[in-house]
């Protein structure tokens, strides 16, 4: 077994100079707190005010109305999303054998209907006899009744118009729906909506889970990002709002998403845009492990040796030993 | 010698499981080892300056991620000096991540690895891999509309990976709490290994130096 060597064998024909490290750490400190102020102190940094179901209702009635005749009906992402949220299928990725979020299950039990519409109304129902009744109307309906009025209510509301924060649709048979639909909306618009759905029984809530996958299912929300260059086709993963630096370091990982066949319909191999991201992962879970295991990869540790940056990072050591100047101490 | 030196019991060579822990700890750490008042003349290049500022990065960002914890998570948006100690933390990230690529970078042309060192690369990259999640739970719990859309996204990934199960991005409880307490925990630590496994086994020789006729030298 070959023993470590000490560091006087280990620097032998090493000339050794002094150096100290504490000052250095000291100093370089001091360099980074001054940068960092000078950089906060002008430059402040990104803090776009988040949006809430409030403000998107105020701002794009007709969306979040889609958007909740969506939930209702079970057609949106996130009611047809799949694990870990619920049992559909429409979220759900694989690559070759490899089925990991199906293998994970369903964990947090996301019913849209129920959670995201029928719950709200019927917290809202006490003392609203209108309410009440077509909440009952519409929970005594069969399946097929319930899904041919949401398909009529969401085909009309392509053509809906606004009128002071109201959304109307042309006459047609729509059941309930739009006594349902303008009511929540109303508890939206006034702000009841961003915390009924945040209502578990517990005071305490810190899970944002249900009003965030409602607002992704929208478009509002969408666009602002769009806005902002903060969508995966705009290398969104690495942005941040305004023109402040995101979190770059993931440029490998948000690079993949541009290119084929990540970005493919039809893809290649089995890699394409609907599993692009379990994909990916693989892909940057294959190369953090090479990066990790340089030291023990034949040919990957030899790089360094074949492309001589390293002359670059001695320059002085080596135009030393050029002129024998660093003979041993 | 003095009656109270002599009824102290007598440290000796065995002192049973604490002796031997001792020494060991003596051994493996000598102090001249951990904080050497000499260096290779080699060291005296810039390019090892990346790594210090990478940790100077880091105790700001500790110093000023406390800060931010003490006065909770509203404090931020609603007052100035809230403000400027959040854009301190966010400029502290950036110039964290900057610098600690670019020492990874330094440290893979000099193959830093060589003569034994293999473990100190793979604890460095480690850390590298663990700062990523620590800045992204950081991005989500912004609490502003950059942290919303982060999650939105974010979660179609972790989730088609089966991490969505252990780890709800949706969640701010949970990514302020893996924030602020269990990944700084883990990073610190793991950079106190990666210092600790550079002062012990020293910077290593540049590529094409003498080589010493030794076993470690060939065995690079």
């Amino acid at each position: 077994m070959r023993r470590p060597l000490d560091k006087a064998t280990y620097y032998r024909g090493v000339r050794m100079v002094p150096y100290d490290l504490v000052k250095e750490l000291v100093f370089a400190s001091a360099a980074v707190l001054i940068v960092i102020v000078v950089l906060a102190a002008a430059l402040s940094s990104p803090d776009v005010p988040s949006l809430t179901i409030a403000r998107w209702s105020q701002e794009d009635p007709v969306d979040f109305v889609t958007t909740a005749t969506a939930e209702l009906a079970g057609s949106s992402d996130s009611a047809q999303y799949g694990p870990p949220y619920n049992n559909g299928d429409g979220a759900v990725q694989h690559l070759w054998f490899l089925h990991p979020q199906e293998w994970a299950g369903v964990h947090y039990g996301v019913d849209t209907a129920q959670q995201f519409v029928l719950n709200p109304l019927q917290q809202a129902a006490t003392g609203d006899p209108t309410m009440a009744s077509a909440l009952s109307t519409y929970n005594g309906a069969d399946s097929t009744q319930q899904a041919a009025w949401s398909d009529a209510y969401a085909t009309a509301l392509a053509d809906a118009t606004t009128e002071n924060g109201r959304v109307s649709v042309t006459t047609g048979d729509y059941g309930p729906l739009p006594v349902m639909m303008n009511r929540l909306l109303s508890l939206a618009q006034s702000g009841a909506l961003d915390g009924l759905l945040l209502v578990t029984g517990n005071f305490y809530e810190t899970d944002y889970t249900k009003p965030l996958l409602y607002m992704g299912d929208g478009g509002y929300l969408a666009s602002l990002a769009e806005n902002e260059k903060l969508t995966g086709s705009q290398w969104g993963m690495m942005n941040e709002t305004g023109r402040y630096p995101g979190q770059t370091w993931l440029w490998l990982f948000t690079v993949w998403y541009q290119v084929a066949p990540f970005n493919r319909v039809h893809g290649f191999l089995g890699v394409n845009a609907a599993n692009a991201d379990l994909a990916i992962i693989f892909v940057m879970v294959v190369l953090s492990a090479a990066l990790v295991a340089v030291p023990f990869i034949p040919g990957l540790r030899d790089i360094p040796r074949w492309i001589p940056i390293h002359k670059l990072i001695w320059r002085h050591y080596y135009a030393e030993m050029k002129s024998g100047h660093d003979p041993p101490a | 010698m003095s009656a109270a030196q002599s009824s102290l019991p007598r440290d000796d060579e065995n002192g049973g499981w604490t002796g031997a822990v001792r020494r060991a700890v003596v051994r493996r750490l000598p102090p001249d080892e951990l904080l050497p008042t000499h260096q290779p003349s080699y060291v005296r290049s810039w390019t090892y300056l990346f790594g210090v500022i990478t940790i100077a990065a880091l105790i700001w960002l500790l110093v000023s991620g406390t800060i931010l914890a003490l006065r909770g998570p509203q404090w931020w948006h609603h007052s100035t000096s809230g403000k400027f100690v959040n854009s301190l933390h966010y400029w502290g990230v950036q110039i964290f991540f900057v610098f600690m690529v670019l020492h990874l970078w330094a440290m893979f042309w000099g193959a830093a690895w060589r003569h034994g060192r293999g473990l100190t690369w793979v604890i460095g990259s480690i850390i590298f891999f663990v700062s990523i999640p620590a800045a992204f739970t950081g991005y989500i719990s912004q609490q502003n509309f950059d942290g919303q859309w982060i999650a939105v996204n974010a979660k179609d990934a972790l989730n088609a990976s089966g991490v969505g199960r252990i780890f709800n991005p949706l969640n701010f409880g949970q990514a302020y709490g893996i924030h602020v307490a269990l990944l700084p925990i883990a990073l610190v630590l793991l950079v106190a290994m990666h210092i600790v496994m550079v002062r012990v086994k020293g910077v290593v020789r540049p590529l094409g130096a003498p080589p010493l006729s030794t076993d470690a030298e060939a065995s690079q």
